[in-house]
């Protein structure tokens, strides 16, 4: 009996999504249309895409406060490419390879120096998103051509194709949580570092490679947004952190670490996006939705707790 | 009939009575019939098997946990502690298992926690410090009042949960298992303490897996089987053997004493040859060496050294007759050692992971692809393991958090058994872990060493060394000071190991 109200705790974010889901058709009349729950993929890929990377972060015990200026630094360095005439597929591959070099820097100073990584990225966040604003001059990159504008905006048999793209992503990182060496010692790090090192398990290589893993990712989430704006904005993505943090958390993902899913994560985003969209619909005051945000993250923690709680003795 | 009953309180000792006692975690029944009576004047020794429910017994009686059922009677009144904090008002304080200490804070602050000393709206600090010297030199513990907790040893720290709860009990005090992580002179220490106290008309549980030691000093003893209490007598009208019994629930073969492999060669292979400063020694294939020394005497951190974990600025480390540098864990793991922990819940499991995971933790590569890990291999690898060492889990994928200690200590040991570790080193294997599954664990070792394993192992209990290894090297002040056989009494190795007059 107890054991069924813990497995119903851990199907609440599902059951939230689903309600919220319900709710909002009936609600609103402009919900359930095919233009609406497009600009909803749309609007939320960026974000589940980073959420993807702070998974892995977060299941390993880290966290990663910057990938709101790496979105952006990654966003303009590669529209700055495709702008100076580069073809698209390069600019792309630009973007993520800057947000993957960041996400080295976050892990190398964390692991090599120590330094916890709330710190590390608190300072790197700051340091990106300078240096952002120092190659741009401050000023959005213009002048990229129509055809960048598929990434963020085409559509393939009438579904968005950003869609797509996070689907491979999803994919991509559920196989390397669950079934690789790198996934598997990403867990063992959250939830134990010691007993990791004790295994011989070299954790500072993984921790690197777990930040990397998400610099590469939320590159590419710079690259879709710059695609979105049809710019390369330096102030892009301010505050993205939260909302990223918080669909992770929102998924069951533990900032002690050692827990969290990809499949959590996706419920956690589109939970957001869905917040956020049907806030729009309602016509719900958008500071009160900023306000509403925090407070979601504040109750899914505390349910979280209750149930690791119940569940520890 | 209610002042009949304050006037048999006043007449007999009774301190505690409990009836019955019930706790329930989950679907999981800790306690089913908890019984107890403690007099004042009295040591109790409460003993059981992991998982008895002796722990969450007491953690009823120090208000720690709500029972579910039952009566609990304190100096003949009817009670129920709802916080720690109303039984310590009622007189009753616990040393616990583990270290329930602020890390960051002074072993003076973490004594009076709670209770402490002002000037007005400050602290006291300098009379803090100087009770706590007090308390400390009273019992003549190696600690100092002004250190960080954190940078203490285990058996260090359980020695400041004594002093914390000396300093504020009045009426009845809990032991849990203090002496598990203490050597010969710090435990005796302890007794004292505990006859001291019981001299002064103080009731006193003891919780303990070492039954000869507490022998001479405990008057009475309690023996809980599956959440019930299932004895209670006189603790000299039981033998080692009856109580065991108890425990248990059937016979047990006495623990096994290791006996010289008929068929060892000659001239056993050495297998790692360790120097440094104050420290030589080799260790062949086939043979358990043993370590003894006091707490303090650098045991553990020779175990850490030569799994790379403070690796030595100098001095040599040779397997297999190569010099071999150990500066990580995963150098000493790539040269064949493995290190069983003394803390095996902080560095050798993962609690959280299940059974599986635990296993083949050191060894993903064997279970490993084409980069992919195989779900169904690590199963038959966790399988087979599980038969082969009679790990008790209701399957593979249970977490580990949730198994006996002995148990953990038997994943553990599987968890290097899969990386075919050559040379095992072994700090203090059975500590916290119960009667049956030591003798178990000790069998593993030999069946291990007769198949060619080299292996090392600490232990503070002299009587485990003499049975399990085939020579025993005494360490005092991060030195091996002599080697003595098999053969050798427990006197002899105290006498080496104690700062010599």
């Amino acid at each position: 009996m107890k054991r069924n109200a813990a497995t119903w705790q851990r199907l609440l974010p599902f059951l939230s999504l689903a309600a919220l889901f319900i709710f909002l058709s009936i609600a609103s009349p402009n919900f359930l249309t095919p233009t609406n729950l497009s600009s909803v993929v749309r609007q939320t890929a960026t974000i589940n895409i980073m959420a993807l990377g702070m998974t892995l972060v977060i299941v390993s015990g880290g966290i990663d406060l910057s990938v709101g200026a790496i979105l952006a630094f990654a966003g303009t360095i590669g529209a700055m490419a495709i702008a100076n005439g580069l073809p698209i597929p390069i600019g792309i591959a630009a973007g993520l390879l800057c947000g993957l070099l960041w996400g080295l820097v976050n892990g190398l100073l964390t692991t090599a120096l120590k330094i916890p990584p709330f710190i590390v990225t608190l300072g790197t966040l700051g340091i990106v998103r300078g240096v952002t604003l120092i190659i741009s001059g401050g000023l959005p990159v213009v002048g990229l051509p129509r055809e960048f504008e598929s990434l963020a905006d085409g559509s393939f048999a009438g579904i968005p194709s950003v869609l797509f793209v996070l689907a491979v992503c999803a994919i991509l990182t559920h196989v390397v949580l669950h079934s690789t060496k790198l996934g598997r010692y990403t867990y063992a790090i959250g939830s134990n570092k010691e007993a990791a090192v004790y295994a011989g398990i070299s954790v500072g290589k993984y921790t690197v490679a777990v930040y990397a893993i998400c610099g590469m990712l939320t590159g590419l989430a710079g690259m879709i947004e710059a695609s979105r704006l049809m710019t390369g904005q330096p102030t892009a993505g301010q505050g993205y952190e939260l909302q990223v943090i918080a669909a992770v958390v929102i998924g069951g993902g533990s900032l002690t670490g050692g827990e969290g899913s990809v499949i959590g994560t996706l419920i956690g985003a589109f939970i957001m996006g869905l917040l956020s969209n049907g806030s729009d619909l309602l016509g719900v005051n958008p500071y009160l939705r900023q306000a509403l945000i925090g407070a979601i993250i504040v109750l899914a923690v505390a349910v979280d707790e209750a149930r690791k709680h119940r569940f520890r003795q | 009939m209610c002042y009949l009953a304050s006037f048999a309180c006043w007449i007999s000792p009774v301190l505690l009575h409990l009836q019955a006692i019930e706790k329930h975690f989950g679907g999981i029944t800790a306690l089913a019939s908890g019984d107890l009576q403690v007099n004042a004047g009295e040591i109790h020794a409460l003993v059981g098997e992991n998982g008895a429910g002796k722990s969450t017994l007491m953690k009823i009686v120090a208000g720690m946990l709500r029972r579910d059922g039952g009566e609990m009677r304190w100096k003949g009144q009817a009670a129920d502690f709802t916080s720690p904090a109303e039984a310590h008002r009622a007189g009753i304080s616990m040393v616990h298992q583990e270290s329930l200490l602020a890390p960051h804070l002074t072993v003076a602050e973490n004594i009076f926690l709670g209770r402490e000393a002002v000037n007005g709206p400050l602290l006291d600090r300098r009379r803090m410090e100087t009770e706590t010297r007090r308390l400390i030199n009273e019992h003549g513990f190696p600690i100092d009042a002004a250190s960080l907790i954190h940078e203490l040893s285990p058996a260090q720290k359980q020695l400041v949960e004594i002093c914390r709860a000396l300093h504020s009990a009045s009426s009845l005090l809990i032991f849990d298992e203090p002496t598990s992580s203490l050597s010969g002179a710090e435990s005796a220490a302890v007794f004292r303490i505990a006859q001291r106290l019981r001299d002064r008309g103080m009731g006193i549980i003891y919780i303990t897996h070492r039954l000869a030691e507490l022998r001479p000093i405990a008057d009475r003893i309690t023996i809980l089987r599956d959440g019930r209490t299932v004895h209670s007598a006189p603790f000299a009208d039981l033998s080692a053997e009856q109580i065991i019994h108890h425990m248990v629930g059937r016979e047990v073969s006495a623990i096994h004493q290791r006996q010289p492999s008929p068929n060892a060669p000659e001239r056993p292979t050495e297998r790692l040859r360790v120097e440094l400063p104050g420290i030589r020694f080799a260790l062949h294939a086939g043979e358990i060496v043993g370590v003894a020394g006091l707490m303090g005497a650098g045991r553990t951190e020779l175990c850490q050294t030569i799994f790379g974990i403070t690796p030595a600025a100098q001095g040599s480390i040779t397997v297999d007759g190569r010099p071999t540098a150990v500066n990580s864990p995963q150098d000493a793991v790539r040269a064949g050692i493995a290190l069983i922990t003394e803390d095996r819940q902080r560095t050798g499991l993962t609690l959280s992971m299940p059974v599986r995971a635990n296993i083949t933790l050191a060894h993903l590569d064997g279970v490993t692809r084409n980069g992919f890990v195989s779900r169904a291999q690590e199963q038959a690898v966790a399988e087979r393991f599980r038969t082969r060492l009679s790990i008790r889990a209701a399957s593979v994928e249970q977490p580990a958090g949730h198994l006996s200690g002995g148990n953990q200590q038997k994943v553990v040991i599987a968890k290097w058994l899969f990386r075919d570790a050559k040379i095992l080193l072994f700090d203090e294997p059975a500590r916290g872990i119960d009667v049956a599954a030591k003798a178990e664990v000790f069998a593993l070792m030999d069946e291990l060493a007769r198949d060619g394993a080299a292996i090392l192992m600490v232990s503070s209990e002299l009587p485990e060394l003499l049975q399990v290894a085939d020579r025993i090297l005494v360490m005092r002040d991060g030195a091996i000071v002599t080697e003595l056989p098999r053969t050798a009494t427990q006197q002899e190795i105290m006498q080496h190991a104690a700062v010599s007059s």
